[in-house]
């Protein structure tokens, strides 16, 4: 059902730079460690080295007498508020009080004139420690008489989902064939280049100011409320620019911006505190790494019956927004098949590690490879072809699954195919040398999620006389390209030039509330609210056009090319700078648009999972091509194809670029990328033993292809939907499958590094010498 | 008190007296003392290239390299590449045209590891840029787009150079 390229646009469907690009390449662009105000002292965070402990005396007395330092602050120094997401998750505090639940946590900050001082000021506070008894194993953590971390959560039990929709008992008594495997995934780290960095600064009249590399800026301006018991009209978040997100704690308030705003406070000047790359890869925020066991029940030619789904996540020593990350496997366990059973049971635990939390595609690519790995080895049991099996379970548009999500446009079967064709699949698969192999993976996304609290976004359009365009939302640009794809909805419909639209960065004094930029909701919910906000300034303006070209209003007038005119009469036109200045100087009306979009979707009870969660819903797939070195058990990737349904590419250069950087992240959680930890303790907190992909790891560029499928989704703007993380969903699931079809070795347990593929290629030889 | 040494430096053609204590990097001076921040700071360990400057030409990690060090050399930051040409050096220009910018926080270095090694090599083959960035890491694009742009520039520059 794919249908072609609607509308006849001057601007949308276009590759078009990043708006940003030019002042990046120039190294203009000002991120939050580029910013230096007068005055300003550096911040540097003490941290614990017990994984847990009591803290029972910190003295910072001689830090504090150290020359150039000009403040010491500990948890006493905060009004002892837990702040967080949901109210049920509230678990985080600016520094310790009482206790500490990771190697990593924040103890104390200190002030000074730079940032040795500071950092030698940290050596001089003598913290009292009472090592308590410490749990780094979710399961471990789960039993009785095991460490506990926080008083509220017996057991450890951060978050709890259990939900069945259908009947998996009567489905998996019907089914010809059951298969049950057991998977494990590893804790990965946003690895964004840009340690988190801000400047806090507190007046003289009580107003706090934050300027922060943050995706999200108004939830670090709530959670900055909360934990500081002081109300939001006395903070100002200003968003600079972001040196990469993926999520993490450039989603949330950290330490360092609390610290950062109650030093300032008592020392009467700014305060900047960066991390550095160290601490950025031990502390908080990171894919949670799960065991997943998956039983499904099929059918002999294939269809699914019922699946039964069980999580138990380590979720370390915080909340974050675990209770979503718990909800979110189960719920796109009905994505892109159709399962009619679906049962689930996960549990997020609390252990005495870096906590986790959001990180491209959340929880989904975990599930997505335990559910794509185990749909290959139902394939091969049942004698089916892998891509015929999905083909036969993928849903259509219209249906509505087990758990409420109602699928409008889904592409899925086009996916599929292109992905294969792209790929030369049917002419590689089986006929491939030994040690190269090919292998599928497929996963879905939403299009933003009606998550909690204020989730609507809006946008405002003030058209300027010299006929520009100043577009202001609370939306952020972490490098995804909202700048430009926004600005090209407001440039379409308004019909000027994308250089002609402004877009601002947030500042919560002056830009509209906004959620935040996460689960791939900016182009469909901003977008969607920037197209209702142009629409109604061309509606201002095309009522004063119609005034002046004496033509019926609205539908008669085009907005084209800088140009606004009659339609059944061209001739009749006026440049669209005149029109705004006839409007503003000769009628005294100042153009203005505003704009908001909601789903208008029910909140869904994470704990219990009905519901529809988003508005629109993509499906991608995913071909990669390996092979194994037998000798040193590395894996190359040789090539990767991906075909994904975002809708309708709004900028298709862009949409390519959040294609492949995802790809690219899947395939490093695939194969590298690994937080080793021993005693809660990271091993390899740098980029040199923190393994990510490099240049040379990726395929010849004549062997990367990506296809958007285009399904036009009505209730996106322009068609469009998510396009930054799905496609990257079943890339594990690919590479995993890869493997398999060139070595004849299944993984369970990522990454597939070489000492795990040597050794179990060794195990097969011994088994099956012949092979 | 801090011990600081006199160094003279030559940046992006300027020449600038300094007094600065003798264990401070390039990168830190650069940033702090000349307000050259496009240069960028991450890794600090010289694992990720986006401090990457040119010192006669040759890309180096500047977090690793002392300020004192760069002395008689002609250093040259991402400010100074727009600045000499004019325009856009047509390495920043294809880096913006290709989509090989996404969050920009590793274009900088980027562009000037890829035009040291330009310079070098004005006919590179893919695997030759691949190569020549290794040290670089990128998080947002995959770097297929980067690599893309690095050919596309040294097109570019093989039919600018037909005319000079
Ligand atoms: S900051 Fe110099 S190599 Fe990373
Ligand atoms: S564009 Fe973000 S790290 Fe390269």
């Amino acid at each position: 059902m794919t249908v072609q390229a609607c509308g006849d646009y001057a601007i949308i469907g276009k590759p078009a730079p990043k708006k940003d690009a030019w002042i990046k390449v120039t190294g203009e662009a000002k991120y939050a460690d580029d910013l230096f105000l007068a005055g300003m002292l550096h911040g540097k965070l003490l941290r614990s080295p017990h994984p847990h402990a009591k803290i029972s005396h910190i003295d910072t007395s001689r830090a504090e007498k150290l020359a150039g330092v000009r403040a010491v602050i500990t948890g006493k120094d905060f009004p002892g508020i837990k702040y967080g997401n949901m109210p049920q998750t509230r678990d985080y505090l600016p520094l310790a009080l009482d206790k500490v639940r990771y190697i990593g946590d924040e103890v104390a900050a200190v002030a000074a004139i730079d940032e040795e001082v500071a950092e030698e000021a940290l050596d001089l506070i003598r913290v009292e420690y009472e090592p308590l008894p410490a749990v780094f194993d979710a399961e471990e953590a789960m039993k009785p008489g095991a460490p506990q971390l926080h008083d509220h959560a017996a057991n450890n039990m951060s978050a709890e989902t259990a939900f069945q929709f259908g009947d998996v008992a009567k489905g998996f008594a019907e089914s010809d064939y059951l298969q049950e495997d057991l998977f494990e995934t590893q804790p990965v780290k946003q690895g964004m280049l840009e340690p988190h960095a801000c400047i806090g600064q507190w007046d003289e009249t009580g107003k706090i100011t934050l300027w922060a590399s943050k995706q999200s800026p108004y939830v670090v301006w709530k959670q900055l409320s909360m934990g500081l018991g002081i109300e939001t009209s006395r903070i100002r978040v200003i968003q600079t620019y972001v040196g990469g997100g993926f999520s993490g704690g450039k989603q949330e308030a950290m330490p360092m911006d609390f610290c950062a705003v109650v030093l300032s406070k008592k020392c009467g000047r700014p305060v900047k505190f960066v991390h550095n790359m160290d601490e950025v890869l031990t502390i908080g925020h990171m894919r949670h790494p799960m065991k997943i066991w998956l039983r499904t029940g099929v059918k002999k030619d294939g269809t699914l019956l019922a699946q039964h789904l069980k999580i138990v996540a380590d979720g370390g020593a915080y909340s974050s927004i675990g209770q979503l990350s718990m909800y979110l496997p189960g719920a796109m366990l009905n994505l892109p098949y159709r399962v009619p059973n679906v049962k689930y049971e996960a549990y997020r635990i609390f252990t005495n590690n870096g906590f986790c939390g959001a990180l491209r595609g959340h929880t989904i690519p975990q599930v997505c490879f335990a559910r794509d790995s185990q749909l290959d080895l139902i394939a091969e049991k049942l004698g089916l072809d892998p891509i015929d099996i999905r083909l036969k379970n993928g849903l259509r548009p219209g249906e509505t699954t087990p758990n409420g999500f109602r699928i409008g446009t889904f592409g899925f079967a086009e996916c599929v195919e292109k992905a294969m064709e792209a790929s030369g699949w049917k002419e590689k698969r089986g006929k491939l040398p030994r040690y190269r192999g090919i292998g599928m993976g497929c996963g879905s996304l939403v299009s933003g999620a009606r998550v909690m609290g204020h989730s609507a976004s809006t946008a405002q359009v003030n058209v300027h006389e010299d006929g520009t365009v100043a577009l202001v939302t609370g939306s952020t640009d972490v490098g995804q390209g909202a700048d430009t794809v926004l600005s090209m909805i407001a440039a379409e419909v308004l019909g000027v030039g994308l250089e002609d639209i402004r877009f601002s960065l947030v500042d919560t004094d002056i830009t509209p509330a906004d959620p935040g930029t996460f689960s791939s909701r900016v182009t469909f919910w901003t977008g969607n609210a920037v197209k209702i906000a142009a629409e109604d300034a061309r509606r201002q303006l095309a009522e004063i056009a119609a005034e002046k070209l004496k033509a019926q209003i609205d539908d008669d007038i085009v907005f084209r090319d800088r140009q606004v005119y009659v339609k059944s009469d061209p001739q009749r036109r006026l440049r669209f700078d005149e029109l705004v200045r006839l409007a503003q100087h000769r009628q005294g009306k100042v153009i203005m648009g505003k704009g908001a979009y909601t789903s208008g979707e029910a909140l869904i009870d994470f704990r219990t999972g009905y519901g529809n969660m988003s508005p629109a819903y993509t499906p991608s797939a995913c071909v990669v091509e390996v092979e194994v070195d037998p000798q040193t058990g590395q894996v190359t990737v040789a090539g990767v194809w991906g075909a994904h349904d975002c809708g309708f590419p709004l900028n298709p250069m862009l949409v390519k670029g959040q294609v492949l950087g995802a790809t690219v992240m899947g395939i490093g959680q695939a194969l590298y990328e690994n937080l080793l930890r021993v005693d809660g303790k990271v091993m390899n907190p740098s980029f040199r033993d923190y393994k990510m992909p490099l240049t040379e790891d990726m395929p010849r560029l004549a062997n990367v292809g990506h296809v958007n499928v285009i399904t036009n989704d009505p209730s996106g703007p322009f068609g469009a939907k998510e396009a930054g993380e799905g496609a990257a969903a079943g890339v594990i699931a690919a590479v995993a499958n890869a493997v398999y079809n060139a070595t004849g070795v299944r993984f369970r347990s990522l990454p597939f590094s070489p000492d795990k593929i040597l050794f179990a290629l060794k195990e097969s030889d011994r088994k099956a010498p012949a092979r | 008190m801090k011990h600081l040494s006199p160094v003279s430096l030559k940046v992006n053609g300027d020449a600038y007296e300094l007094s600065i204590p003798a264990w401070r990097t390039l990168l830190e001076v650069l940033r702090e003392d000349l307000s050259l921040t496009g240069t960028k700071r991450s890794c600090q360990e010289g694992q990720c290239g986006a401090c990457t400057v040119l010192l006669d030409g040759r890309a180096i990690y500047s977090c690793l390299f002392l300020a004192v060090e760069a002395q008689g050399k002609e250093i040259l930051t991402i400010e100074g590449l727009a600045r000499s040409a004019g325009a856009l050096d047509p390495i920043q220009k294809a880096f913006v045209e290709t989509g090989a910018v996404q969050c920009g926080f590793c274009t900088p270095g980027l562009v000037l590891a890829a035009k040291s090694f330009l310079d070098e090599n004005p006919f590179p083959s893919e695997e030759e840029v691949r190569r020549a960035t290794v040290g670089h890491l990128c998080r947002c694009t995959g770097y297929f787009q980067i690599i893309e742009a690095v050919l596309a520039a040294a097109r570019e520059r093989a039919g600018k150079g037909a005319q000079l």
